[in-house]
């Protein structure tokens, strides 16, 4: 029960394509942060795709939060508890401005305009971009997409994050400042990347994708044998 | 030169109809003027005439029975109603009423003159004109001197619409992974319009960027299209025998009509 997601022999292929995910078992829990790395299109971000239901499975199951996940119906709530920042922020941020990309999550989730708005205020201060608030998404510099991306997933309080690629196209002070709140946020996390500096200060623990399977690598340094 | 390869309902097995082995250009014209000459027919002979060679290139051109169907019936959706409203706003014989409201004879000729001629055009169209690849297309209309920007317009609406499918799609993607279900509410419509409107400004950033891509290469407004298109025999003899058609077409109007 512990579990927040549990991948059972996860089999996964593109329609007409070769298969990309052969067997995947994978298991995350409470607080827990793990990283993965592999070659462009193993598949990790289709394994993020399928732990929030945006693809389905050919074989295998997925249990979230101690319930197998199936329908449709059943990933609308996995949804909610898990935030999914894109690899690309633009294919996240919509709306005219910062305030109201942020607002459209908090409002999926049932709540009044004037309750979605104090979270936004909240969310962005927690962040320490208040500054952004009126701004229009599209005029954002990179790295400030980033960062209002991650405030919208974070506004909607998931308990799982799972981050694709987080420090593409990041400069290194924004960098500091990704590695600064990641690491003050009490949730469990998924993050792709291949930056091996970026992975070791978010966490110890790493995984590979390779041949549409999670290993845990060889110690690369000279010294492990 | 084959005309279809990338199109999709053609079989592309070396045995294509004779009718999409005819130069594009050819084709183009021919279309064009048949189109012409049914929208100046009046007589239902000729027109029923018109319609017989529209159903035949169609067969010639070997085309899927219910997806050209469903392309004729949207056509026709679009004017559907004035069709309907045409007896009972033209004058002449009575012919029946509904309430206060009375249908006339001329009125149900006329509705049904439109209906021959539209078909008529579509199907045409669709067996000669539908059939060639868009890109083709462009290149033909280019060698038939149409205007360089509609052409340019024509081809990178070609080349750029996948891309902006691709986009609203990983939008769409997005939205659902923060919960979005579309619902008869004001959110939802918000919602649909942001997605759309930020549509729009991409699109617009995307030309600037291409734009300067171009000029980084050079562009000085002009694009080179570099497909030569050969005019075959079997292209002359089609071009004359359509010519003739048309001919006897207008013939048999004036004769009749």
């Amino acid at each position: 029960m512990d579990k927040l997601i549990d991948l059972q022999n996860i089999h996964f292929a593109y329609p007409n394509q070769a298969p990309v995910l052969n067997g995947i078992n994978f298991s995350l829990k409470a607080g827990e942060k793990i990283a993965i790395n592999g070659p462009n299109g193993a598949g990790k971000s289709t394994l993020f795709h399928i732990m929030v239901g945006l693809n389905k499975p050919n074989a295998g199951q997925v249990h979230a939060f101690g319930q197998i996940r199936k329908t449709e119906a059943d990933f609308k709530e996995v949804r909610r508890r898990i935030g999914l920042v894109f690899q690309d922020p633009d294919d996240q941020l919509f709306c005219p401005t910062v305030a109201e990309d942020i607002a459209f999550g908090v409002l999926n989730l049932g709540l009044t305009v004037n309750d979605a708005l104090l979270v936004v205020e909240q969310t962005l201060s927690e962040l320490h971009l208040e500054h952004l608030r009126d701004r229009a998404t599209h005029n954002l510099s990179g790295g400030e997409k980033r960062l209002v991306s991650l405030a919208c997933v974070l506004a909607m309080k998931p308990d799982v994050l799972l981050l694709d690629e987080p420090t593409n196209a990041l400069d290194e002070k924004t960098q500091e400042r990704l590695v600064e709140i990641l690491n003050a946020l009490p949730q469990a996390m998924v993050i792709i990347s291949h930056d091996a500096h970026f992975r070791r200060k978010i966490t110890k623990r790493y995984l590979t994708m390779e041949n549409g399977l999670l290993i845990t690598p060889d110690p690369k340094c000279k010294h492990a044998q | 030169m084959s005309p279809a390869s990338s199109d999709m309902h053609i079989r592309n097995d070396g045995a294509n109809p004779w009718l999409l082995k005819l130069d594009p250009r050819a084709r183009i014209v021919a279309s064009f003027l048949f189109a012409c000459t049914v929208i100046a027919l009046h007589g239902f002979v000729a027109l029923s005439i018109a319609l017989a060679c529209s159903l035949l290139l169609l067969i010639s051109a070997r085309l899927p029975g219910a997806k050209t169907m469903k392309k004729v019936m949207t056509m026709d959706g679009f004017i559907i109603f004035m069709l309907f409203m045409l007896p009972f706003t033209t004058p002449g014989e009575f012919w029946f009423s509904i309430g206060p409201f009375n249908a006339t004879w001329e009125g149900f000729y006329k509705a049904l003159e439109i209906t021959i001629k539209a078909n008529a055009v579509v199907l045409t169209l669709l067996a000669l004109v539908g059939t060639i690849d868009a890109i083709v297309l462009g290149h033909a209309l280019n060698r038939l001197r149409l205007p360089q920007n509609l052409v340019h317009l024509m081809l990178f609406s070609v080349r750029y619409i996948d891309v902006l499918k691709q986009e609203y799609a990983r939008l769409r993607t997005a939205m659902k992974a923060r919960c979005f279900t579309p619902g008869n509410n004001l959110h939802t419509y918000r919602s649909i319009g942001y997605l759309l409107g930020m549509l729009l400004v991409r699109s617009l950033e995307r030309s600037e960027r291409i734009l300067e891509a171009m000029k980084c290469r050079g562009f000085q407004g002009k694009l080179y299209l570099l497909k030569e298109f050969h005019f075959h025999r079997r292209d002359r003899f089609f071009s004359l025998f359509s010519l003739l058609i048309l001919i006897v077409l207008l013939a048999v109007d004036q004769h009749y009509g």
